[in-house]
């Protein structure tokens, strides 16, 4: 029998860059084949893109529409139906008739945010020029719409009484004429900003329930051990992670802008949809990043579940895609600018998307993004070495 | 109990997908004996098991066990307190985390036992089984034999009549092996009665059973005691009488291992040089100061006990793990933990599966051929040679986590030797492998080292195959015992088989787990427990809140022992009602603003200070162009600009109304919406000035007044409204993903099976396992209750008592929706990323955080109606805010106890008391 010895490679192979980059290519492939194989992740990445940006976009307005508003019409007059008929769709509901006695029970149940009360004697007494006075009752826990909504009331009742009396004598007119003009979005319509920053919400959950999942995966079933008695470094493992959850993000994305932001709720897009795949794609590099991070400080999953909802909500919610990041404490807002990249990229996002600003004026928060993800990439690996190595 | 029959299967036949695992088999299993099932891997045997345990439901054929049939739901229920069933896998139907003793503690629960007796019953089993000195230990902390026993311990907790084993032995070492059959003969010699039923690949110890079954194909091929069988077939060995019984055609595939001499290397370095290699886990020494010499082309085995640090010591070889201490070579070269270039020489096969479930056999192949870097013309060939040699092309486009054990592991070798490296180092490859794919895979091994020179260093509890290695090395303890060859080892020992020198060389170095001779002489005849077995089992309640709490009992115990889990638990929710709470606020300020003013006359500069006096407005510089407006407001510098034409004052003047334009960004809406009000304001402050200074104070004085009350929250803070709502949010997130890994967990680790074959209910078991989650909920309602009147000075200012109770309502709902969730994921990550998209978007979009609910329309109303975080907030902010009670917010009291009981509901559908 021929016999051979196997020959002993004492050469580094598997070191070169070549090599390298065609290590992360084929880890990739096995990270797409593995994401292939699981359908129930599938079909949620895609209601997440599709049925969730559509129904916030389209449900839930901070604008003042839809107000849900009473009447106590205690006059019962010309003037009092004529304010009662100027509370109009789309701003509001269509107005309940209620009496004085169900004011209380009304706003503690929360059917209606706004109770409008005319006083009997009203139209004699605006006719009459004496003082008289509507109230406006407003459910104060209704934070997002309680301020403007009352604004509204308050002009639409001036207005009327005006426009009542204007066929009586000359009321004065305003001296100037201011016109309020809204750039970027005429009608201040919430669903063109919803729905792009929805999209925002989903990109950052996915990527980091994703990546971080596929490495606990590895983990609890013991292939990471495997990868690395092959000729690979944990770098290309991390970046193989990386880029292929990342991949399947920024496609959805792209298509979730076009298909269902554009298409199905006919929001325009100011800007350049590639300039914004683009600094998606830096933002993606970023959240993978952290959910490796996270990956690696919870050790199943039933920990990385208790660990990434905290994460995903504070990132979600104090990025200036929910509110205003102006009125959060300038120290919170501090520290919400250094440790996540979710506010930089939701103002990346807010440029082009809206504003239709180029490159050369969105480039600042994009570099920030990518700053954190540098540091977020840098202590996911030390972490990733030393949890895998159990040093 | 008629006749001798303790089972009885007529015309079964059980499918998964397209596949066979149980052909029409009828058998009739005799009562009150020792019944092995013997068969090579994926032949059904543990289909049949499950079947027998009434845990898997029938497909087709009727089982009958105890006098029943096993089909019918009662006689399930009735029996299964006098069967005791203990699934494939080591330790699989423990709890890691609980002790010994809270381990069979909940078995007795489970089977109504008063404390009383089960103490008396632990006392008695863990003495018989020598776990007496561990009690308090956890069960994650045991060895793999003293895992079986402590499993067996808790099968035997309810004295029954029916044991049904599934490969009980498997990957565990022959000293505890010897030791696990010794318990069970002591047991059967007190309780004759009892029926044993085993499924094992050792034919040795199928050889001592009173009577078989041998199975192939899902189909029985024989069957009768084992002399019978041996006489039947003509043969001496049970090993070589299976494969004489076996059909003509694969009987041929089947060749004798024959182990050639090996011949010296040429190279006289050795592949393997290991001198006081030691590594420590914390105070633990795991390998203590091992060395040894392995020869080029040797085969090397490593035989010893469970946890005697030979995966350790591999691990460290292959430059997985650092050493604490000592130093090793491969090839003389030292290993160091980033050696890319050393990993080309090694080929390492882990002691559990380690490819991709999620991969076919070929892609699995492919990646490792790439990341090998085989030259692209090398990869097709070679992948199609290995297919070939490892008996692998028939399953080649299958995914590996459906293919039986044996295989898995010849598709684990495949890939170790793809890229043809003289070294393997293989970690008990062939536990769970059944005789004939051993034998098949020896062959192969033997081929490397004798054709091919390739080293192999492999550990093994199979005495024939470290019969078959050059030399061997006995482990335990973290240290080596002896090495030599096999002759060389069963010499020193007596001369006896290799066997017994193997558990002399332990006993001698006083193996944990040992048990010593006089301790099983000391057990009573017939302990406390024993003598209620005479008297009928008593049949179980349909309802048993003892079964109940013994789930929440243990359940809260788990909990508690993962602290990492319960921190989150209870701090996450702190830090997030610390960062929302300040964070998150709806109060429109600080909006930067410029004036672009083209008439520059003081007219105009009056009715810029306007702005500049108000407080929500911060200046900037003035825009001096159309283009420079364009781009400020396009970098989003500013948020308002306010734009005065030229000959504004001059229009002014004459009473012509000149127009001002302002312009708001747009870019979000809500402070858009908020800014044009406010320039609305401002608008009207300024008409009344300019009416005052014209006409004299007495303009005005208006007739009409709009007087706005802000109810409940006088000075219009977010804080007051953003509190309650966050404690909604919270409540739902954190319990609903901490019990959404409830019962997928159980599924994943094997522990459901303790809910299939005890008498537990669905009810009980998802409520029970409810509890303790509903308890950590309640406890982080406390403290956000705490940080809400202290830190944010939120007073309740309703009915405290109806908080609570809404509280406790709501929570049941939302750690049910987790449960839910739970019944229906297959694995730990889908549950969990089910329960994140699925809560957390109505979460924090329909449940009135953001948006009263009655100003939602459409989907998103019906979306956040149909989940219980849109009825909560009313009674949470009711409470706090609106000084409410129980009147005015039981209805929705109401609905969250409807939404428990319909998530309880859903969740008993699901859940399948029966595998499938």
């Amino acid at each position: 029998m021929g016999r051979e010895t196997r020959a002993v490679s004492k050469r580094p192979a598997g070191t070169g860059l070549a090599a390298r980059l065609a290590n992360v290519f084929r880890l990739t492939v096995k990270e797409l084949r593995s994401i292939r194989a699981d359908p129930i992740m599938l079909l949620l990445v895609v209601y997440a893109f599709t049925i969730n940006v559509y129904s916030v976009a389209t449900g839930a307005s901070v604008e003042a529409t839809n107000l849900a508003v009473a009447v106590v019409d205690e006059d019962r007059s010309a003037l009092s139906r004529r304010i009662a008929d100027g509370l109009t769709p789309p701003l509001f509901r269509p107005a309940v008739e209620i009496g004085a006695a169900e004011i209380d029970g009304a706003l503690d149940a929360g059917r209606v945010v706004f109770v409008v009360e005319i006083p009997p004697r009203f139209e004699a007494d605006v006719l009459a020029g004496r003082k008289t006075a509507v109230q406006v009752n407003v459910d104060a826990t209704a934070i997002t719409q309680a301020g403007n909504g009352s604004a509204y009331i308050r002009t639409i009742v001036a207005d009327q009484v005006a426009s009542f009396l204007a066929g009586r004598d000359g009321a004065a007119a305003s001296p100037v004429d201011v016109v309020v003009r809204a750039t970027f979005n005429p009608n201040l319509k919430s669903s063109w900003f919803t729905s792009v920053m929805q999209v925002v919400n989903s990109i950052t959950m996915l990527t980091v329930i994703l990546t971080g999942a596929a490495l606990i995966r590895e983990r609890e079933q013991g292939t990471v051990e495997h990868l690395l008695i092959m000729p690979v470094v944990p770098s290309e493992i991390m970046l193989s992670k990386i880029l292929a959850n990342g991949l399947v993000t920024l496609v959805a994305t792209g298509l979730s802008l076009v298909l269902v932001v554009q298409g199905g709720l006919a929001v325009p897009i100011a800007g350049s949809l590639p300039l914004f795949l683009a600094g998606a794609a830096v933002y993606v590099f970023t959240v993978a990043a952290l959910g490796i991070m996270l990956g690696t400080i919870a050790n199943t999953m039933g920990q990385f579940g208790l660990l990434a909802i905290p994460v995903l909500l504070v990132t979600q919610l104090l990025s200036g895609s929910a509110t205003p990041l102006e009125s959060m404490p300038a120290g919170l807002r501090w520290v919400m600018w250094t440790i996540s990249p979710t506010p930089h990229f939701v103002s990346f996002a807010q440029g082009v998307l809206y504003r239709g600003a180029g490159a050369t004026v969105v480039w600042p928060p994009l570099v920030a993004v990518a700053v954190i993800g540098g540091v977020y990439f840098a202590v996911a690996l030390r972490r990733f070495r030393r949890v895998v190595f159990g040093a | 109990m008629t006749g001798d029959c303790v089972a009885r299967l007529d015309g079964v036949s059980h499918r998964y997908g397209t596949v066979d695992a149980l052909a029409d088999v009828t058998l009739d299993i005799p009562a009150g004996r020792m019944v092995g099932v013997i068969g090579p891997d994926g032949v059904g045997k543990s289909t049949l098991l499950a079947l027998l345990a009434g845990v898997r439901r029938i497909q087709s054929g009727t089982v009958t066990v105890l006098d029943g049939d096993m089909a019918d739901a009662v006689h399930r229920r009735t029996s299964c307190a006098r069967i005791a069933y203990m699934p494939q896998g080591l330790g699989r139907n423990l709890y890691p985390t609980l002790s010994v003793f809270e381990n069979v503690d909940f078995f007795g629960r489970l089977f109504g036992q008063s404390e009383a007796e089960r103490r008396t019953r632990i006392a008695d089993l863990t003495r018989a089984t020598g776990l007496d000195p561990f009690v308090g230990r956890p069960a994650g902390k045991l060895s793999g034999g003293m895992k079986q026993k402590l499993s067996l311990c808790c099968a035997l907790m309810h004295d029954p009549d029916l044991l049904v084993l599934d490969e009980p032995t498997t990957g565990v070492d022959p000293l505890s092996r010897r030791q696990f059959w010794e318990l069970i003969d002591t047991i059967r010699a007190r309780r004759p009665q009892m029926s044993v039923l085993v499924a094992t690949a050792y034919m040795e110890e199928a050889a001592r059973f009173d009577w078989l079954a041998a199975m192939d194909d899902g189909r029985e091929i024989a069957h009768g005691a084992p002399a019978e069988i041996l006489a039947r077939a003509d043969e001496t060995s049970l090993e070589r009488a299976f494969i004489a019984l076996l059909p003509a055609e694969k009987r041929a595939r089947h060749a004798p291992v024959v182990v050639r001499p090996r011949v010296a290397a040429a190279d006289e370095t050795p592949a393997i040089e290991a001198e006081g290699l030691t590594r420590r886990f914390g105070d633990f020494v795991a390998v203590d100061h091992v060395s040894f010499r392995i020869g080029r082309g040797e085969i090397f085995g490593f035989l010893g006990s469970n946890g005697c640090g030979k995966t350790t010591t591999m691990k460290m070889l292959t430059g997985l793990l650092p050493a604490s201490d000592g130093r090793a070579e491969l090839f003389g070269a030292p290993i160091g933990a980033g050696d890319v270039g050393l990993r080309r020489n090694v080929g390492y096969m882990s002691q559990a599966f380690s490819l991709y479930a999620e991969l076919t056999v070929r892609q699995n192949l492919d990646l490792h051929a790439r990341l090998y870097h085989l030259p692209r013309a090398e990869v097709a060939p070679r992948i199609a040679e290995l297919l070939a040699r490892y008996d692998l092309e028939a399953v080649a486009d299958q995914r590996p986590d459906a293919l039986p054990l044996g295989i898995k592991q010849r598709l684990q070798l495949a890939v170790a030797v793809l890229h043809r490296p003289p070294l393997l180092i293989l970690d008990e490859p062939t536990s769970g492998v059944d005789p004939i794919a051993r034998d098949a895979f020896w062959r192969t091994l033997i081929d490397l080292s004798r054709d091919e020179g390739v080293t192999i260093f492999l550990s093994t509890h199979f005495m024939n195959e470290a019969e078959r290695c050059d030399r061997i090395s006995l482990m335990h303890a973290g240290r080596v015992l002896a090495v030599g060859t096999p002759a060389e080892l069963a010499a020193a020992r007596g001369g006896g088989s290799l066997e017994e020198a193997f558990v002399a060389y332990l006993a001698e170095a006083g193996g944990v787990g040992a048990v010593p001779a006089e301790t099983e002489s000391a057990v009573p005849a017939t302990p406390a427990g024993v003598a209620s077995a005479e008297a009928p089992a008593a049949v179980p309640k349909r309802f048993d809140p003892g079964r109940l709490w013994a789930y929440a009992r243990r359940e809260a115990m788990e909990l508690l022992r993962d602290p990492i889990r319960l921190v989150f638990a209870l701090v996450g929710p702190i830090v997030l009602m610390m960062a929302f709470g300040w964070g998150i606020s709806f109060d429109v300020e600080n909006l930067k603003w410029a004036a672009f003013d083209q008439d520059r006359t003081p007219e105009s500069r009056a009715l810029l200070e306007s702005f500049s006096g108000s407080r929500y407005f911060t200046e900037r510089p003035p825009v001096s162009s159309t283009a420079e407006l364009d781009d400020r407001m396009r970098r989003g510098e500013l948020a308002l600009v306010v734009e005065i034409p030229p000959g504004f004052g001059r229009d002014l003047q004459n009473g012509r109304v000149p127009e001002v334009g302002v312009w708001i960004d747009g870019a979000m809406p809500f402070r858009g919406e908020t800014t044009r009000s406010y320039v609305g304001g401002l608008a009207l402050q300024y008409a009344q000035q300019r009416a005052i200074e014209r006409a004299g104070p007495n303009a005005s004085a208006s007739t009409l007044d709009v007087e706005v009350r802000y109810r409940y929250n006088q000075a219009f803070k977010s804080v007051v409204a953003m509190v309650p709502s966050i404690i909604a949010l919270m409540l739902i997130l954190i319990p609903a993903v901490m019990s959404a890994v409830a019962v997928v967990r159980e599924k994943e680790t094997g522990s459901i099976a303790n809910f299939r074959a005890t008498p537990t209910g669905k009810v009980e078991f998802l409520v029970g396992k409810q509890l303790p989650y509903v308890a950590v909920a309640m406890a982080s309602f406390a403290t956000l209750m705490i940080l809400a009147v202290t830190l944010f000075g939120v007073p309740v200012t309703g009915s405290f008592a109806a908080l609570a109770l809404g509280t406790l309502l709501y929570c049941f709902a939302t750690t049910g929706f987790g449960q839910l969730v739970s019944t229906f994921t297959r694995t730990q990550v889908a549950a969990v990323f089910a329960t994140a998209i699925l809560a957390v978007v109505p979460a924090v979009n329909f449940s009135g955080l953001l948006v009263p609910v009655a100003s939602l329309s459409g989907g998103a109303r019906v979306l956040g109606l149909a989940f219980p975080a849109a009825w909560y907030q009313p009674i949470s902010v009711g409470t706090f805010a609106k000084a409410l009670g129980f009147s005015a917010v039981w209805p929705q009291m109401v609905v969250l106890a409807v939404f428990s009981v319909a998530y309880l509901i859903a969740a008993r559908t699901f859940l399948q008391k029966q595998e499938r």
